[in-house]
């Protein structure tokens, strides 16, 4: 429990959960509290210190998720996420993703995505889903019942529309404008009309001071893509100078657009390497200028490498006989720049006998683990994705099925071959100690052929009893 | 020895009209099949390396696609460097492709969400010139469409494989619309040899070259691919020509 002052009085300025549910609230006098519950542990509050840790998770965020991230005071972080979040694999990915990250460092948080700063930051600190992606075109209906703390507004104007009878941001926006500005000042007016987006509100990103940047500042705004693309060849150029100066090369590029009605857009593009390559960073950013909207012009470009890693040149080739490996990093690049990194992957054998198990996703550019499966029994092209129940007539107790039915359809098996015994793996569930499988391969009379297997314990099993299944198609 | 003066009559027309398309050398390279009477059928005794070729599964297999798969795989297999291939299903089982001859460590696999990035992972892809070979399974896929890709294949110098892979059977007409691909197979499967003890052999196929860029449509009986991706004759040999057997499907020796 943190305690703060507000003029000459202590009041509590954090609870925790279990002071929450013994009835302490946020904003109580330290003495109210004492006398509510009197073995309370207190610690005062350091406003500066909690302003330092939020621009440090400011930071992180910058690296990690988007080129535009703000602190928020005194509890939020604000990012701006258009142009990023295909990276991540859309918003509500992202999102999860970022509450999840923030949960295993011990940092209980609450997301949202919003046409606007203002709806996002409501969402997030007043609905009570922890991950909230609001549609397009739904704020106003979004926003309604939450409560007038999210407006972003001092805490005497609070009061006053409490006092005035108002309990929900939707009880503010449904009564005429002008007298309440008259009342609380131009600044009600201007949050209401923030959170709906009538008007923007650009946040100012915070910057690393160091990072390598580049910055073009233009005489007259420009807006052809033609002309984006001419300067940010030159950006890239000026970068990769200063970036050969420190012997870094690129992880992370952002690239941020000031427009002349002083709204900012934004690329990012990362790479799966360190790259100074100038050509292929232009390439990078250049795919994506059509994500850029120029509005009435665009005054400032800056070009900054929010991550960079030492650089080490290394020999192409090292000796006349050995086989050229032709480079693809600039290719996975590009191609995960466009769709998002995690889709694009090599698949590493997994030793385990459980088919969906023996594989797992790594980096498309990891070194080669040089295995393979140790498989001497033919496995199937495709595998589906859960093994789908099929009705069965086989011979008791061990004979492979004389006809199944799958998906409405009977087939006949003509040919089969099995059964190839798979058990489960009990160190990794307990419900698998007795788990066993056993694989048919069969082909039918048009000659297609398919993985089937009969689950069950293994005293089932043996005793051809057990439920089947089909797994996989081969070819 | 008329016969092989109207051959050499004949491959000196080619060349001059490859000279006209200004086709380097490079993009005559070929990968044979190994297989004499199939690449005895196909323009330079083999599959054109920097083309795009396409595949599809024959009845059922046109959904699931898994012989189909696998002939890819086979051919993947058989390129030198690095193979990208491009999914929009993730039910890829990878061990196969193992057994097809393709090692985990060639194999980049890109999950691409809808039609247009897989288009453009596609064609990146084949532009590059890299890579070995590039799979990508698409269900659409239209003349300019493939035209662009068959340039990129010419660009890169790579092999593109378009694994056609509907979504119902009624689609598989789609194979049939024209498409910019040197060469166009189908690939059905067939009841394969009962072997002299209970078990299964080797998959059989009927392997159809429904379209090949000057050469000639045909059948062939082939095995699935063993463990270094090469495919082999069927051994009940019954080789017959596009007249006799071109077009129908599932037709059985």
């Amino acid at each position: 429990m943190l305690v703060g002052r507000e003029g000459s009085r202590r009041i509590l300025t954090a609870v925790s959960k279990p002071a929450e549910q013994a009835g302490l609230r946020v904003g109580m006098p330290l003495t109210k509290a004492h006398a509510l519950v009197p073995e309370i542990v207190t610690m005062p509050a350091d406003p500066a210190a909690d302003a330092a840790a939020l621009e440090r998770l400011s930071l992180w965020a910058l690296q990690h998720y988007a080129p535009i991230v703000a602190p928020d005071p005194p509890d939020g972080l604000v990012i701006d996420t258009t142009g990023a979040d295909h990276l991540h694999g859309g918003e509500e990915r992202m999102l999860t993703g970022l509450v999840n990250r923030l949960a295993a460092s011990g940092i209980f948080a609450r997301a949202a995505v919003a046409d606007s700063w203002g709806a996002a930051h409501a969402a997030a600190r007043f609905l009570a889903d922890p991950v909230r992606v609001i549609a397009p075109g739904t704020v106003g209906e979004t926003v309604a019942p939450l409560p007038i703390l999210g407006l972003r507004i001092p805490p005497e104007t609070v009061t006053g529309l409490r006092v005035l009878g108002f309990a929900t941001i939707g009880d503010v926006l449904a009564v005429p404008r002008a007298p309440l500005v008259l009342r609380f000042g131009p600044l009600l007016g201007r949050r209401l009309d923030q959170i709906q987006g009538t008007i923007s509100e650009p946040v100012d990103p915070l910057r690393d001071p160091d990072v390598v940047t580049a910055r073009k500042v233009f005489g007259e705004p420009i807006g052809a893509p033609e002309t984006i693309a001419r300067y940010t060849k030159g950006l890239v150029h000026d970068l990769c100078q200063a970036l050969e100066k420190r012997g870094l090369g690129a992880r992370r590029l952002d690239l941020l657009f000031h427009r002349v009605d002083s709204s900012l857009q934004a690329i990012r593009v990362g790479t799966a390497r360190a790259v100074r390559d100038e050509d292929r960073l232009t390439r990078l950013l250049s795919d994506r200028i059509e994500t850029i909207d120029p509005g009435f012009g665009i005054e400032i470009m800056d070009l900054t490498a929010k991550l960079a890693e030492p650089l080490v040149l290394q020999q192409a080739v090292s000796s006349l006989i050995e086989e050229e490996q032709a480079d693809i990093a600039g290719l996975v690049d590009v191609i995960a720049n466009r769709i998002g990194a995690a889709r694009l992957y090599r698949i590493a054998p997994v030793e385990s006998d459980v088919p969906e198990r023996s594989f797992r996703r790594i980096s498309p550019l990891s070194p080669d683990v040089g295995t393979t499966w140790q498989n001497r029994w033919p496995r199937p092209a495709r595998l589906l994705a859960r093994p789908e129940p099929i009705e069965v007539m086989a011979l008791l107790p061990d004979h492979p099925p004389a006809s199944f039915t799958w998906r409405g359809k009977r087939r006949l098996v003509k040919r089969a071959d099995g059964p190839e015994r798979i058990f489960g793996e009990w160190w990794k569930r307990d419900a698998e100690l007795a788990a066993v499988r056993d694989y048919f391969q069969v082909e039918d009379a048009a000659g297609e052929r398919f993985w089937l297997f009969r689950s069950g314990d293994e005293q089932q099993v043996t005793a051809g009893l057990g439920r089947w299944f089909l797994h996989g198609i081969f070819a | 020895m008329s016969a092989s003066a109207a051959h050499a009559v004949v491959a000196d027309l080619r060349d001059r009209i490859r000279q006209f398309d200004g086709r380097a050398a490079r993009d005559r390279a070929v990968l044979p099949f190994g297989v004499p009477d199939i690449d005895d059928r196909l323009p330079g005794g083999g599959l054109a390396l920097a083309s795009l070729h396409e595949v599809c599964g024959g009845g059922n297999d046109a959904v699931e696609g898994a012989a189909a798969m696998l002939f890819a795989a086979g051919i993947a297999a058989r390129t030198k460097g690095q193979v990208l291939w491009i999914l929009t299903r993730p039910d890829l089982f990878a061990p196969a492709l193992a057994q097809a001859g393709l090692a985990p460590g060639r194999v980049i696999y890109v999950e691409a969400g809808d039609e247009k990035s897989l288009l453009l992972c596609f064609e990146e892809g084949l532009r590059h010139g890299g890579l070995g070979a590039v799979v990508a399974e698409v269900a659409r896929l239209s003349l300019t469409a493939s035209r662009r890709l068959q340039l990129a294949a010419e660009a890169g110098g790579t092999l593109g494989i378009a694994l056609r892979r509907f979504k119902h059977r009624s689609e598989e007409s789609a194979f049939g619309q024209p498409s910019s691909a040197v060469t166009r197979w189908r690939v059905a499967v067939r009841p394969s040899v009962a072997l002299p003890v209970p078990g299964i052999g080797r998959a059989q196929w009927l392997l159809q070259l429904v379209r090949c860029r000057a050469g000639e449509a045909a059948d062939f009986d082939v095995e699935a691919p063993d463990a270094e991706g090469r495919i082999a004759f069927s051994s009940r040999l019954a080789d017959r020509s596009s007249e006799a057997g071109a077009w129908r499907l599932g037709a059985s020796a």
